[in-house]
């Protein structure tokens, strides 16, 4: 029965459950049930021979409706007119892209090379210079068939499986014969056009290719980037909500059009490029090809996928423990608090920008914002004072006082039961911090408020 | 029955590899079967293979084995259009008050009425969003500490309110002025709610369009702020920003229950207090008189949660929840408080003149989409970008092919 809570809740696989894969007597129900929790988008692997990245695998259109699955994943253009030099400096960006952002390593996720000499040879030679000289997985950009034959010849298929990009209207014969070849997965593009991207997908379907991904296109600016968020909204409402198998695919955006369309300076055309991706992770893509090589481009991006792709039901906690904020010593405050994800960064960034010195102590409240955690029994005393046993404070500090949330102040006897410290009720909202330890922390006034000398040697 | 022991019998590899192939052969008529990995003794004829393999083998064969027809021409298809009902509909506010309508604007705004989440239609936006978005700039009634981002472009009027103000419209095109009366908190300056009020009248002099009254968040001062600001407001339609739970609300309702104001009710991300705090108001204020702000936060300090809540009551009131149905008001300003937005990091992330309105505009866009009507941000670069945006959505064409057809060959910069 647990598991079977955790497999509706998505928490686990079905095929964790061992007996039902193995033993043929339950292969007609493995079989229904492998349907009935298929996601609505189908979900592919595009991987490097040292990663893998996987799209799509979606069930729902709201983000509350029970949570997204696979985040979007980040490619990041290089083309076959690069010097060996340009590459590696692109290359090299992306690899060693990262943000860490609550005890998490944020990166981007593929590189995506575009066939702009318009040679299938020199796409081949492009492909292997940077499938060896890179961990990541591919995205092979051409409309040329005889490029992207070229191209998969000298990858390590099926070790390496990049995503072919694209079938059009115009190639979609040819790119399905070399697909079916090679079993890599393939992207439909069809800009402006969603009726022609549902024939591509049928017909597709119809030859043998169920591995795909589509691009609607994607405009930036007056000229369309209605109809792409629109486009988007539409495919994915029919993939999640009208059971539309034809729409059941990964989508992809390639804000990097802004680059071609935007008028204006690099900036402009930075700036657009970042903001329809921004937009497009909102609006279910699942994979975006981007062509800034600026941080700040990036750096939005990766917070925001960070955040959207968080399981709504579960909230994001910090490792309980000891923090020291600035230079505290021995006379300095004590703050307890809760390990929920955005209580931590709020408080501590309160105290940062207060300039204040002092040890903030977080208690587990299993990721629970204090002002549940308090009436949900998870601000517990006897954890504070276990923490602060371990955390080796005794020493450090020349007082016996602890400074509690406002919004824990009914536990403050607790927690002074539990602790044998002196509790001290702060603040109701951690930004007045700076001015509760500028008011209050002080010896005159400390003794006037717990009736001894706090910092009697 | 159940001491009944039966004798666990071989599997029989050979009759089951039988039994796919001919239940495959049955179906599709044909069958390839490609072993990997597998050791075969020829003398016995014998078939040894790994339970793993076989597994695979098992899942695998029946769709890749297919023999399909070789299809040359496409199989045209039509895109049936989304199968969507929405029965609520977003009620329709209006902001600020012209000389016909009894006040002194220049002119007045209408938001809400929508019967559509936001951009949910390919062509035609009538239903998604009947009335553009309106995006006011923030002003402070005394110098406060701002980004430098921020103060790079106010820096010279932050002593002067009605300065502020009017650089905010003449300048940057600001559609509706935010004024926030900060130094009314009894522990900043407790300026009194009279005093508090005279800026009120001096900035409504200053600019010609319609405005937002903030006061400093204190739920005992603000509302004695609030009736003051009513009073000198009056005919003038400004926002109040914002009753909330904590404040006695039957006093301060009963007070502006007849006054030409609309109130923004403030929850802090949980749609269940923000019914509960619409329904209080329903008891005083006409519900064409209220606006919700269900909590912002910014990318990397909340924004899901913000965009979630936001979404979801969005969602709700189209879906019929009439608790639910007021437009929405988001302080998209709260994006400051993200750290990435204003500390000057190693420069590899880039200036924070760029950050700063980059993390301001992505938040307010975030928002837009979730369902926002009435967007506060505070830098210039933001507010062009939104309205860039919002002009885009609404007057904007359907895209051309070939505009972008040729991406992956053209050569960018």
């Amino acid at each position: 029965m647990a598991f079977a809570v955790k497999l509706v809740n998505m928490e686990t696989r079905l095929e964790k459950c061992t007996p039902i894969v193995e033993e043929d007597k339950y292969k007609e129900n493995y079989e229904k049930l492998k349907e009935l929790l298929s996601p609505q988008v189908k979900e592919l692997e595009i991987k490097s021979l040292k990663k893998s990245v996987k799209i799509g695998g979606e069930y729902v259109m709201l983000r509350h409706e029970l949570t997204y699955i696979n985040p979007t994943a980040i490619a990041v253009d290089v083309d076959d007119t690069m010097s060996r030099e340009d590459l590696v400096k692109r290359i090299d960006f992306v690899e060693h892209f990262k943000f860490v952002y609550l005890g998490r390593e944020l990166t981007l996720d593929l590189l995506a090379i575009r066939n702009v000499s318009g040679d299938p040879d020199k796409f081949k030679d492009t492909v292997k210079f940077v499938s060896e000289n890179t961990s990541l997985p591919l995205v092979l950009c051409s409309l040329d068939p005889k490029a992207i034959d070229a191209a998969l010849s000298v990858m390590p298929i099926p070790d390496a499986l990049p995503l072919v990009y694209a079938a059009t209207k115009d190639n979609w014969r040819e790119m399905a014969d070399i697909v079916l070849k090679y079993k890599v997965p393939l992207a439909v593009f069809s800009p402006g056009d969603l009726n022609m991207l549902v024939t591509l997908v049928n017909t597709l379907l119809k030859c043998g290719v169920e591995d795909l991904a589509l691009d609607p296109g994607t405009f930036v600016g007056m000229n369309g980037l209605r109809y792409t968020l629109g486009a988007f909204t539409t495919l994915r409402w029919k993939a999640c909500n009208d059971d539309y198998k034809l729409a059941g695919f990964p989508l992809i955006g390639t804000p990097i059009t802004a680059w071609k369309t935007v008028d204006g300076d690099v900036k402009q055309k930075m700036w657009w490029e970042t903001i329809t991706a921004a937009l497009l992770m909102a609006r279910y893509a699942d994979l975006l090809i981007m062509h800034s090589l600026e941080g700040w481009s990036y750096l939005p991006l990766v917070i925001w996928r960070f955040n959207l792709y968080t399981d709504p039901r579960r909230p994001v906690a910090v490792e309980p423990g000891l923090r020291i904020i600035g230079n505290p010593d021995e006379k300095s405050p004590i703050f307890v608090t809760g390990n929920y994800a955005l209580t931590y960064s709020l408080v501590s960034m309160d105290i940062e920008s207060g300039k204040v010195d002092c040890y903030l102590l977080i208690t587990d409240t299993e990721g629970i914002a204090v002002e549940c955690a308090v009436p949900g029994k998870k601000f517990l005393p006897e954890n504070i004072a276990e923490l602060l046993k371990s955390s080796g404070l005794e020493n450090m500090v020349k007082h016996k006082v602890l400074v509690i949330p406002g919004k824990a102040a009914r536990l403050s006897g607790d927690i002074e039961d539990a602790t044998g410290w002196r509790v001290l009720v702060g603040p109701m909202d951690s930004k007045d911090i700076p001015k509760f330890v500028s008011e209050k922390w002080k010896p005159d006034v400390l003794k006037e408020i717990l009736g001894d000398d706090v910092f009697k040697e | 029955m159940a001491s009944e022991k039966k004798e666990k019998k071989p599997i029989d590899l050979i009759s089951l590899i039988s039994n796919v192939l001919s239940e495959a052969l049955s179906k599709y008529g044909e069958f390839e079967l490609v072993l990997e990995d597998a050791i075969i003794e020829v003398d016995k004829l014998q078939i040894t293979l790994q339970p793993s393999i076989l597994r695979q083998m098992l899942a695998a064969a029946p769709p890749v084995e297919k023999v399909v027809e070789r299809i040359e021409e496409l199989i045209m298809t039509e895109l049936e259009e989304p199968k969507m009902e929405w029965e609520g509909k977003v009620v329709e506010v209006k902001i600020g008050a012209t000389k016909e309508e009894g006040g002194t604007r220049d002119r007045s705004f209408i938001v809400g009425g929508e019967t559509m989440p936001p951009i949910y239609r390919l062509f035609g936006i009538k239903e998604a969003m009947p009335h553009p978005p309106v995006i006011a700039m923030d002003v402070f009634d005394m110098r406060i500490s701002l980004p430098k981002a921020i103060r790079d472009h106010f820096d010279d009027v932050m002593d002067d309110p009605a300065e502020w103000a009017k650089k905010c419209v003449n300048k940057y095109g600001a559609e509706m002025i935010n004024l926030h009366l900060v130094s009314t908190d009894p522990y900043i300056k407790d300026t009194p709610p009279s005093e508090a009020a005279k800026v009120v009248e001096e900035v409504l002099q200053a600019v010609k369009v319609p405005i937002t009254v903030g006061g400093s968040g204190n739920p005992e001062k603000d509302p004695e702020v609030f009736k003051k600001v009513a009073d000198v407001a009056e005919g003038e339609r400004v926002i109040l920003n914002s009753v909330n739970l904590d404040m006695n609300l039957d006093d301060l309702c009963s007070y502006l229950k007849d006054k030409d104001c609309v109130l923004i009710a403030f929850t802090p991300m949980n749609l269940d207090l923000a019914r509960e705090l619409n329904r209080k108001l329903f008891d005083y204020i006409p519900k064409e008189r209220i606006l919700m702000d269900t909590n912002t936060a910014g990318i990397g300090y909340g924004i899901e949660y913000g965009f979630t809540v936001m979404e979801r009551a969005r969602i709700a009131a189209l879906k019929g929840d009439e608790e639910l149905q007021q437009p929405i008001a988001t302080g998209v300003t709260n994006a400051w408080a993200s750290r990435e937005a204003w500390l000057k990091m190693d420069p590899f992330w880039g200036p924070r003149e760029i950050r700063g309105p980059l993390w301001e505009t992505l938040t307010g866009l975030i928002n837009l989409i979730a369902g926002a009507d009435y967007i506060m941000i505070m830098h210039p670069l933001s507010l062009k970008t939104i309205k860039e945006f919002v002009n885009f959505i609404r007057e904007g064409g359907e895209g051309k092919a070939e505009d972008i057809a040729d991406w992956v060959s053209a050569k960018l910069g």
